[in-house]
């Protein structure tokens, strides 16, 4: 259709450029996770995106919708976001399962791209992680090469990938460990000091940092995720509101309460740095759709993805908050769009006409 | 590194008072004609003139077909207040009055003067030249500029007197001289500010000696060096550097607004629902200042403007001083344009202009370029609307700090409270939004949907309850009347039944005293 309504000129983005540059700045993380995982991680990478976007292109053929879409990138932007959050030790039906769900009841149930309430990738996480707690939790050791079990060795990967620990005739205790987050968890809640925990899990604040924690697998290097986020900040594919406001919030609840009690509340630097939050901050949390779309209501939403993540890592059940933090507060972006609003040329703030 | 943080400044919105908020940079500006020379359009056979080049109410013709008129003559008197006349823009013959397509979208006609050019163009000189307008009158000088039929020439055709009041209540402090020109590919004032440097200043100093400003800026944008050289060297050789002062404003779109020009230059906003002149600014075009230079200084009716004829169709294009009334089409002919097939033409810029259904359409006081561009170029041609991904960059930036996304979506759906709610009628329709929009959604379309849907509601409404009213006046009327014939009617029964009462009483009495004589009689 041709309308006759000005502007006649366009700046020249499209939803393919926006969501090819979140997946280009997403590669430095991806890389990291090859690196650490060997084929592990090469072999999730690519079941998820694939399996994505083949149910992507199913739907929109049910549809009757234009089976094209499936070209804007977004179906493989959930599949690459999906597989960054899963634990290396996933097996395939679990890498298909949330693919399917997070294209099905994540995004394409409530009318496809542009009316999810969810961030597509967070909800399959989510769903997951309650439903399969035992391999949703179990953190294969990272750069595990040698007898037990060599990730870098194909057949080896795909065995363990199809199969199972069984696979490799190993149980999961002797591949695995745990997460800075889950070990604070546990040690704290028996009584021991942050900092006599961080000593003996061997904690390093470069090392998490450049990525050699064991985690899920985009979430071990802080520093190949802010070369992403920083990079599309640049672009402006996202604005610089919602990762600012969420760390920043992170930081000082962090902070205060270290300076409170620094035997119970870990140190600002170890909540920046460790389990999902990076990742969360600068690629879950500014999904477009999901997220508010004014600047203000942004930095309200990021302030309370950063209460919500320090509250439920503290307080809570689950070593890790940024998941729940985001889909919690991806509730509250239609309350927050309406209430929240820039002010309007003219206006003194908090009036309306 | 200066320069880095005030680009991160910006990017932030952290300095609100040297910018406005949100806006977009161009990454081209398509001024392909911003070196060109004015050429003087050749006064065409026929001129058709509209009875309505403004904003406000149409004139009423004055002129009678077959009648001869001189160039400047008036042709079409004001009607109402916010009304400026038409002047002929050449001498020659009216031949005829009649509907004829003017510069809408929609294509709609009005009433207009078409004249035979005589070829003389002799001017019509009833109005004699004011040089000296410090000491004329501000009444006369006011009705001089609104007799000479001067309207924004920025576009918008606003009948600039109206602006000019010397009030004490609000005394003008500032006035802006407006020579942003943000829109791309238009370049008629950046010429007119080059060749006519001197003109425009001493039409903004008639205004400002006429309302009594302290303070002048001239806005040009760091696009254009070349006019702000000129414009500061020409306030220098005037003497009027102390008053008057020019300010260079980095180039972002819609800088040239009125409203964002005003908070760049002052800091301040125009409140909701307010004229600039309640926060003592008074804005004009350059080209209004150089038409009300012409109307006091030279005497001279507003008959002609500099048009920018461009676009990418166009083989040769220029910065002309057109009659009014001239057809688009003989321009386009001019400047090399032979056949129309595959070619959309454009009355405006590309971001706020409108796409015009055939060339043969007058220029009028508006008109501040004509652009014929190939429809492959053209935006909507080759984009389909996608789904909104709530990106929020048209919320980053709307100037008017709109929420466009939300705002389109309920005018897309009808639901015309929640879009007013969404402060609506606050759009200036800049196209900022759609320019922007990843997923290429017409959001300017939707809004002016919505305010047309809007205004139609609002005209049933006030119609219904008109004759809502009419009717219960009308009901109670027949009421009434209905009640005084009950009354008529009670009454009359009333008096039927006394006279009938009082008959029978005298017929009683009669015979009573017949009775009564008869006794006496037969007692006797």
């Amino acid at each position: 259709m041709i309308f006759l309504s000005s502007p006649h000129m366009h700046g020249g983005n499209n939803i393919q450029l926006t969501m090819f540059s979140v997946i280009v700045a997403l590669i430095p993380a991806a890389m990291v996770s090859v690196y650490l995982y060997g084929f592990l991680a090469l072999f999730l990478l690519s079941t998820c995106m694939i399996v994505s976007l083949v149910t992507e292109y199913i739907v929109l053929r049910m549809m009757g919708k234009k089976t094209g879409r499936i070209l804007d990138g977004s179906a493989a932007l959930t599949g690459l976001l999906l597989a960054l959050t899963l634990p290396a030790a996933v097996p395939w039906w679990m890498a298909v399962v949330a693919s399917v769900f997070a294209i099905v009841l994540g995004k394409q149930l409530y009318g496809g791209l542009g009316y999810n309430p969810f961030n597509p990738a967070l909800a399959a996480r989510i769903v997951l992680l309650i439903s399969f707690p035992l391999q949703m939790t179990a953190w294969l050791v990272p750069m595990h090469t040698g007898a037990m079990f060599d990730m870098y060795s194909p057949i080896e990967s795909l065995k363990f990938f199809f199969l199972g620990p069984e696979g490799i005739q190993q149980t999961w205790d002797a591949i695995t460990m745990a997460t800075p987050l889950g070990y604070l968890k546990t040690e704290v809640a028996q009584g021991v000091s942050v900092g006599e925990a961080l000593f003996n899990y061997n904690y390093s604040t470069l090392h998490a940092f450049i990525g050699h924690e064991s985690g899920s697998l985009g979430e071990a290097s802080a520093l190949a995720i802010l070369m992403g986020g920083v990079w599309l900040m640049a672009r402006h594919t996202i604005s610089w509101h919602i990762p600012v406001s969420y760390l920043l919030t992170v930081a000082v609840f962090a902070g205060v309460f270290n300076m409170i009690n620094p035997d119970v509340y870990a140190p600002p630097l170890f909540h920046l740095l460790a389990g999902g939050l990076m990742l969360c901050a600068f690629f879950m949390a500014t999904d477009p759709v999901s997220s508010p779309s004014s600047g203000v209501g942004k930095i309200v939403f990021g302030i309370g993805c950063g209460v919500l993540t320090w509250v439920i890592r503290t307080f809570g059940n689950y070593p890790e908050g940024a998941m729940f933090a985001v889909i919690l507060m991806n509730m509250a972006t239609p309350l927050i769009d309406y209430y929240v609003r820039p002010r309007v040329y003219g206006y003194k703030r908090g009036k309306k006409s | 590194m200066f320069d880095i943080w005030k680009k991160i400044e910006q990017a932030m919105h952290l300095n609100p008072s040297s910018t406005f908020r949100g806006g977009v940079v161009h990454t081209k500006q398509y001024k392909i004609t911003a070196s060109s020379a004015i050429i003087s359009a050749p006064i065409p056979e026929q001129v058709i003139l509209p009875i309505k080049q403004h904003i406000g109410e149409p004139c009423e013709p004055i002129v009678e077909v077959g009648e001869r008129v001189l160039r400047g003559q008036m042709i079409a008197k004001p009607q109402g207040y916010l009304s400026v006349p038409v002047h002929a823009s050449t001498s020659g013959t009216v031949t005829k009055i009649g509907n004829h397509t003017i510069p809408h979208p929609s294509g709609m006609g009005l009433t207009s003067v078409f004249i035979q050019s005589d070829g003389l163009d002799k001017a019509d000189e009833s109005l004699h030249p004011l040089p000296n307008y410090r000491s004329v009158d501000a009444v006369e000088l006011r009705e001089r500029i609104r007799n000479a039929g001067v309207a924004g020439l920025g576009g918008a055709v606003f009948p600039t007197f109206i602006k000019l009041v010397h009030d004490k209540q609000n005394p003008i402090e500032v006035l802006i001289l407006n020579g942003v020109e943000c829109e791309p590919w238009l370049t008629n004032d950046h010429q007119l500010m080059l060749e006519k440097s001197h003109e425009v200043i001493t039409g903004m100093d008639v205004v400002m000696s006429l309302v009594d400003a302290k303070q002048g800026m001239i806005a040009i944008e760091d696009n254009k060096p070349d006019a702000i050289e000129v414009m500061e060297k020409a306030l220098v050789d005037m003497g009027l550097s102390s008053s008057i002062r020019v300010e260079v404003l980095p180039t972002k779109y819609p800088q040239g607004g009125e409203k964002q020009l005003i908070q760049v230059l002052t800091g301040k906003e125009v409140p909701a629902g307010r004229l600039p002149i309640h926060i003592g600014v008074l804005s004009l075009n350059v080209g209004t200042s150089k038409a009300v230079y012409d109307a006091v200084c030279l005497g001279e009716p507003l008959t002609e403007r500099i048009v920018t004829v461009s676009g990418d169709a166009v083989p040769r294009p220029a910065n002309m001083a057109v009659r009014l009334g001239t057809s688009m089409s003989e321009l386009f002919n001019y400047c090399g344009v032979e056949r129309f097939e595959r070619i959309k033409i454009m009355h405006g810029g590309p971001m706020m202009g409108e796409l015009m259904s055939s060339p043969n359409i007058p220029l009028v006081k508006a008109s501040n370029g004509i652009l014929a561009m190939r429809q492959s170029t053209i935006m909507h041609s080759h984009y389909d609307e996608e789904p909104c991904i709530r990106c929020g960059d048209c919320a980053d930036v709307c100037p008017a700090g709109l929420m466009p996304n939300l705002l389109a979506t309920h005018c897309k759906d009808n639901q015309f409270e929640r879009a007013e709610n969404y402060q609506l009628f606050d759009c200036i329709e800049c196209g900022a939004c759609s320019y922007v929009c990843p997923s290429h959604i017409p959001l300017v379309h939707y809004f002016r949907y919505g305010k047309g849907q809007v205004a139609q509601i609002q005209r049933e409404k006030s119609f219904a309850e008109e004759s809502r009213i009419r009717s219960e006046k009308r009901d109670l009327r027949l009421a009434k009347e209905q009640a005084e014939k009950e009354e008529k009617r009670r009454r009359a029964k009333e008096k039927k039944e006394a006279r009938a009462q009082a008959e029978q009483e005298t017929l009683e009495d009669t015979v009573e005293k017949k009775k009564e004589s008869k006794t006496v009689e037969n007692k006797t």
